[in-house]
């Protein structure tokens, strides 16, 4: 099954638009990173898949076959936004006790156990609790309502780094527990790339990168050798990107596997996904995409010189 | 929901309760006082005329401060990205939040009109006194004022789904409803029934006289024609549209009031009016309307927040 399959998808506002032919297969069972910069449309993606916002073109499904937005959709997905929005002058335990009655589902117990571990007394007003608090909060309530499908659109970006480790670790937790899957967002790479197993990588509106993380490490290696050498090798060779220096070159390329033989006078690495992030990233013509390829301005897996 | 409703809008209910609870006890109060030094016939007195100014305020706030942030602060402050992605859904939310919302301010205005009548019935109605269908009070008793209580609210939501702000949604509503009471006292109230004409000139001030003019052998005078008669007389005319008429000292009429002295020369004055026993019918006409005005904004507004895309 998969959690979010989109085909063709693109929303516009206005004139500009903030996703554009976006064809997705997301398998359950994963922790995805959705990565990008910002304005690349990641909000904009994980809008539509929970159904705040409704496709110009294209079509997305979730959990499945489900329409985002439909009762079982609502019911099998916990959504926590961007700036983990909540209603500051309610207290805590106000606000469990509004998610229960919106939820048909919801693990009292679980929620008040956790609020407790984390030192969040109940009495106090959201509003009054460090941005770190209320990041877990959200997720408590988020989890509470055991989802199939946790979706969470950059919750770290204004989390310190010791808020950041333990909101990651509550996540991995409930993963372990529960099996549920998770689409995380973020522009910061770093601290998705130990948890994720696949990894979407959206630029400008269009999704570049999509793939099982193992897969995408697996068949790209950085290749590093005589700069005068650089141009002659990447005929041969499927070049994602080159980073030239002074004396070296570096080509961050695409295999079939192990079996291409590195060419003479070269060495390779494996590559990391923050490599292959940045690479893709200064390419846009470039995609690595499972499955049928959509070609867009070039042919795909190839790079555009 | 109703937990959920009553725990998110508290805070305006509480300020609702205080301002009308204030304005009850006034109304009390001076109910009490006027009753006990007797109704004498005080016509339209200064004290109702500004109270009743005061109270005309009361339904726009109510639809400005209760209505128009039910839907605009959930989208100016993004807890919508929380609230509509419950397993609740979202247009279930907003009929489970307007409703006893919607409830409760009817039911209180309703209160409160059944109070101002209450207190100031007495002296609207009386021989001498206020016509109930004057603009001044009509909409401040019986069912129009839980009416147009209601359709504030309504006016609020629409406007909070549309501006998705809070405070340019109270203006907007502040200035939607003004324009629609205006509308309706001015020039659709009249047209409730049609108005009776009659040729008798000595109407009790409690019907509402629309206009009046003057006639001769079946056909409208000019009021120049009619200046030209009585100013031969030696009467100045003066006023316009209820031709009030003063007759100067020392002319030709004797005892006789210049109307009297057309009527007896073969004019005849005609009224269209509405007579004060149609207030309730009116009442009724007027909070129907309203109510069906408010209904279908407020599933307006369900629908605007079912379909919009944020």
């Amino acid at each position: 099954m998969n959690v979010i399959e989109a085909n063709g998808l693109g929303k516009r506002y206005g004139s500009t638009w903030a996703l554009r032919d976006c064809t997705l297969a997301i398998p359950d069972g994963h922790v995805v990173a959705l990565v990008g910069p910002n304005g690349a449309g990641k909000t904009t993606l994980l809008n539509l898949a929970v159904g705040l916002t409704a496709p110009s073109t294209g079509t997305v499904t979730v959990l499945g076959d489900t329409r985002p937005g439909s009762r079982t959709a609502l019911d099998g997905i916990a959504f926590v936004a961007q700036d983990t929005p909540l209603y500051k002058n309610l207290s805590i335990a106000d606000m469990l006790h509004l998610t229960r009655n919106l939820n048909r589902y919801f693990d009292q117990g679980y929620a008040e156990a956790r609020l407790g571990e984390l030192g969040i007394p109940s009495t106090r007003k959201a509003g009054k609790l460090s941005g770190g608090q209320q990041a877990q909060l959200a997720l408590t309530l988020a989890l509470a309502r055991r989802p199939r499908l946790l979706v969470l659109d950059e919750p770290m970006s204004s989390l310190d780094p010791l808020a950041r480790h333990d909101f990651m670790a509550t996540v991995m937790t409930a993963i372990a527990d529960d099996g549920v899957s998770v689409v995380l967002s973020s522009h910061v790479l770093a601290e998705l790339e130990r948890v994720a197993d696949y990894f979407v990588l959206l630029s400008s509106g269009s999704v570049q990168v999509a793939g099982e993380v193992d897969d995408l490490l697996a068949c790209h290696r950085v290749l590093t050798g005589p700069a005068s050498e650089a141009d002659r090798c990447a005929d041969r060779l499927r070049v994602v990107h080159t980073r030239r220096g002074e004396a070296q070159a570096h080509l961050l390329i695409r295999t079939n596997g192990s079996a291409d033989p590195v060419p003479q006078g070269w060495e390779a690495h494996p590559v990391t996904l923050e490599e292959l992030t940045l690479a893709y990233l200064r390419e846009p013509g470039a995609s690595s995409l499972p499955g049928p390829v959509r070609a867009r301005h070039t042919e795909p897996m190839d790079v555009a010189k | 929901m109703g937990w959920v409703t009553w725990r998110q809008h508290r805070l305006t209910l509480a300020g609702v309760a205080a301002v009308l609870g204030a304005a009850s006890v006034y109304l009390y109060f001076t109910g009490e006082h006027l009753r006990n030094q007797g109704f004498v016939s005080y016509g339209a007195g200064p004290g109702l005329t500004l109270t009743a100014a005061l109270f005309q305020v009361i339904p726009p706030l109510i639809g400005a401060f209760v209505g128009a942030p039910v839907l605009a602060r959930e989208l100016e402050a993004g807890t919508f990205r929380f609230t509509w992605t419950q397993g609740f859904g979202r247009a279930r939310w907003t009929i489970a939040t307007l409703a006893p919302l919607a409830l409760a301010v009817t039911v209180v205005a309703g209160a409160f009109g059944f109070l101002f009548s209450w207190c100031y019935g007495p002296q609207i109605g009386v021989k001498y006194g206020l016509s109930p269908l004057a603009a001044t009070t009509f909409d401040l008793r019986g069912v129009a004022f839980a009416g147009w209580t209601l359709v504030a609210f309504a006016i609020g939501v629409v406007a909070g789904i549309l501006i998705r702000r809070v405070v340019p949604a109270m203006f907007a509503t502040l200035v939607a409803w003004s324009g629609l009471a205006v509308v309706t006292g001015l020039f659709l109230r009249r047209h409730y029934e049609a108005p009776l004409v009659t040729s008798r000139t000595n109407l009790p001030s409690t019907d509402w006289v629309m206009s009046e003019w003057w006639t001769r052998g079946g056909q409208p005078v000019s009021s120049s024609t009619i200046d030209q008669v009585l100013q031969k007389v030696g009467v100045s005319v003066s006023g316009n549209g209820q031709q009030i008429l003063r007759a100067s000292q020392g002319s030709g009429l004797g005892n006789m009031s210049p109307t009297q002295y057309l009527i007896h020369h073969g004019f005849t004055q005609l009224s269209s009016y509405q007579p004060a026993s149609r207030f309730w019918p009116f009442q009724w006409i007027e909070g129907g309307w309203l109510l069906a005005l408010s209904l279908l904004l407020m599933i307006a507004a369900v629908w605007l927040v079912h379909r919009r895309a944020t």
